[in-house]
């Protein structure tokens, strides 16, 4: 750090040292809401309630039966080539499609390409939400971010209730990102328009057992 | 200088302006109202929010000293810039470093509120802003009238027409899907080349060193993730304890600002992770005024705003005038009392008089701020300043008259016999100039009092 660097850093510091000389006493934190009064099924659905709110296809499904509803999805949407994270399991690829393993492709190729498959760490039910935290089956974040389709694996045992129970089980050791919805604006005229500079579309594959 | 009362009235004439933002604000009104009543324990969020914000301004130090080491310990760079031309200077410097003269940004009122654009200019370095609204503020050369929706006051015939002069686009319609979709593709271009890219931040983890940026249409993931570089710079009120407390915030926040359940997208990265996003990271943190907020008992509670935006869709003064009256970055209820404090009383002072003190902002305040009690305490301020006045003396003499009854129902009888008189339609003299922005009532033929003893007489 630079001379006039470190004097900026103290100087900031003194004032605030100055203008607030005794640490205040925290102020009581009142209790909020930290889970729903709903079973398993009832959080499924209510995610998937949520989620469809933002223009999300849900894809109901099981473990068995995923490979095949993959396949549906990517005909749905005239996908050919599909971004994949390196470590995809082998039960989830559709049929029919081109799979691309993201060995640190460009931008550029990624942009190329037709859409993109991951799994999440855990979705929310309450405010319609998947968690990705650059864990298992997720990949880096410009996989989810650069081509226009975002297909997402969602398995009933990680829906949470509410965003306090997310945070209860995040790790920010990598990066985490909350998704709800596809990319959107209502810059002009207030009128919502989806998909601005994210995928324009995001379709989750619900595995319910 | 140029006051609220002065700029408004442009604003108070234009009746498109007018209808645009009436129809917004009571939109976004509307939906905020469905999108907290969902919610039973707003009033315990909003509380442990404010809890959460007045702790970290009861040891800014602490906390400040604790993101920067986690920062550090994640590696990132941690700057500290007293002023908007230090904090402007680092970041050009930072950027001339990586010998970029491109850089794309996410929308961020902190970087408007230094002047980032215009200093990165002079040193030959272009910065794309890329959300919307921003970006349609920025081709037009233009300034923003709302926090959240900058470009409210341009409808989409206006937008077309910039869209054609300055994207290199040949046809388009006015429709919002086909104006968006040229800015998508203007700006993807942008994104798969930009070496740099700079943003502001909505919450900073003292805890972990972990920034947060809010957002929907994914400009924001892609000015994080994408360059080599990222530079973030974060007023220094933006921090928060723990992790734990972006649960609250990310309640509050989305409800009161887009009124959404939750907005499409939230980026939580901690210093420089491998094999995922920018090399180099560099937080600069910003005081540029915050510390003389931190310096008022009264005016500190300020210092909890997240940027939502929520006071400036039930202001009716807002309503009325527009952002353009404010002069200042920070439209609404919320500039009226943060501007003064940031810039100094003297320089604003006309600010905190943007409000009919209805209260409507503190009702919907997801950090309980107490808006019109600051506004008052600055108002209290501004006048002490000035001094005494035939102004001051004229509302001292009248609230003697208001005082007592016989005088008061003398005044009444008084103000009666004028009525009708040529030149007071407008009050006299020393009161000219609070009468000024104020209509007057009626002055009925006789008081309720007189009527009452006139049919208790009968």
């Amino acid at each position: 750090m630079s001379g006039s660097a470190s004097e900026a850093r103290e100087a900031i510091l003194g004032r605030i040292r100055a203008v607030v000389p005794a640490a205040h006493p925290p102020g009581a934190r009142p209790a909020y809401r930290r889970s729903l009064e709903l079973d398993r099924a009832g959080l499924v659905a209510l995610f998937a309630e949520r989620i469809a709110d933002y223009d999300v296809t849900v894809h109901p499904t099981t473990t068995d039966g995923l490979g095949a509803v993959l396949g549906e999805a990517c005909r749905a949407h005239a996908v050919r080539r599909l971004a994949v994270p390196q470590d995809l399991p082998a039960g989830w690829r559709p049929d029919g499609v081109v799979l691309v393993p993201d060995d640190g492709l460009s931008g550029a190729e990624l942009d190329a390409l037709d859409g993109a498959l991951t799994g999440c760490a855990l979705a929310i039910a309450d405010t319609g939400t998947i968690v990705l935290d650059s864990g298992p089956t997720q990949g880096r974040r410009a996989l989810t971010l650069i081509p226009d389709l975002h297909l997402c694996v969602v398995f009933a045992d990680t829906v949470v209730g509410t965003v306090p129970e997310a945070f209860d089980r995040i790790s920010v050791e990598r990066p985490v990102t909350f998704v709800s919805g596809p990319s959107a604006t209502s810059d002009i005229e207030l009128s919502r328009v989806r998909g601005v500079h994210g995928p324009r579309r995001l379709d989750v594959v619900m595995v319910l057992e | 200088m140029t006051t609220f009362q002065q700029a408004a009235r442009s604003g108070l004439r234009d009746a498109q302006l007018r209808r645009n933002l009436d129809h917004a604000t009571r939109t976004i009104r509307d939906k905020r109202s469905r999108a907290v009543a969902e919610l039973p324990d707003w009033e315990a969020l909003r509380s442990a929010a404010a809890a959460a914000k007045d702790e970290v301004l009861g040891r800014l130090d602490d906390y400040l000293l604790e993101l920067e080491q986690r920062v550090q310990e994640r590696g990132g760079a941690v700057h500290w810039a007293r002023d908007a031309a230090e904090a402007n200077r680092i970041v050009a410097d930072l950027v001339l470093a990586t010998g970029a003269d491109e850089v794309v940004k996410v929308k961020s009122l902190t970087t408007e509120e230094i002047g980032l654009n215009e200093a990165l200019a002079e040193h030959g370095i272009a910065a794309v802003e890329t959300d919307l609204a921003a970006l349609i503020i920025q081709l037009g050369d233009d300034t923003s009238s709302h926090i959240l929706v900058p470009a409210i006051h341009k409808n989409r015939a206006q937008i077309r027409e910039l869209f054609l002069r300055t994207l290199g686009v040949t046809e388009l319609s006015d429709e919002p899907a086909a104006l968006t979709e040229a800015a998508r593709r203007y700006l993807r271009e942008r994104f798969l080349r930009a070496r740099v890219g700079v943003s502001g931040a909505n919450f900073g983890v003292a805890a972990t060193g972990t920034v947060c940026v809010v957002e929907s249409e994914g400009n924001g993931r892609m000015c994080t993730t994408l360059p080599e570089t990222l530079i973030t710079v974060m007023g220094i009120e933006k921090v928060v304890p723990t992790l734990a407390d972006l649960e609250v915030f990310l309640q509050l926040l989305p409800r009161s600002s887009t009124a959404e359940r939750m907005n499409p997208y939230t980026s939580l990265w901690t210093g420089v992770h491998e094999g995922d996003g920018p090399r180099e990271f560099h937080l600069v943190l910003l005081d540029n005024g915050r510390t003389n907020v931190l310096a008022d008992e009264i005016g500190r509670q300020t210092l909890r705003c997240i940027r939502c935006s929520a006071c400036l869709n039930v202001c009716p003064v807002y309503a009325r005038t527009g952002g353009h009256a404010y002069g200042s970055v920070y439209p609404g209820p919320i500039g009226a009392i943060l501007t003064p404090q940031l810039v100094g009383i003297d320089k604003a002072g006309s600010l905190p008089y943007a409000s009919s003190l209805c209260g409507a902002c503190a009702d919907v305040c997801p950090v309980n701020i107490d808006i019109p009690r600051v506004l008052v305490h600055l108002r209290a301020h501004e006048t002490a300043q000035r001094g005494p006045s035939a102004e001051r003396l004229s509302m001292q003499a009248l609230a003697r008259m208001f005082a007592s009854r016989e005088r008061f129902e003398r005044l009444q009888r008084v103000a009666r016999r004028g009525r009708g008189l040529p030149g007071l339609s407008r009050l006299p003299g020393p009161l000219r100039e609070w009468g000024r922005v104020r209509d007057l009532p009626q002055i009925p033929d006789e008081s309720f009092r007189d009527w009452w003893r006139r049919e208790r007489s009968r």
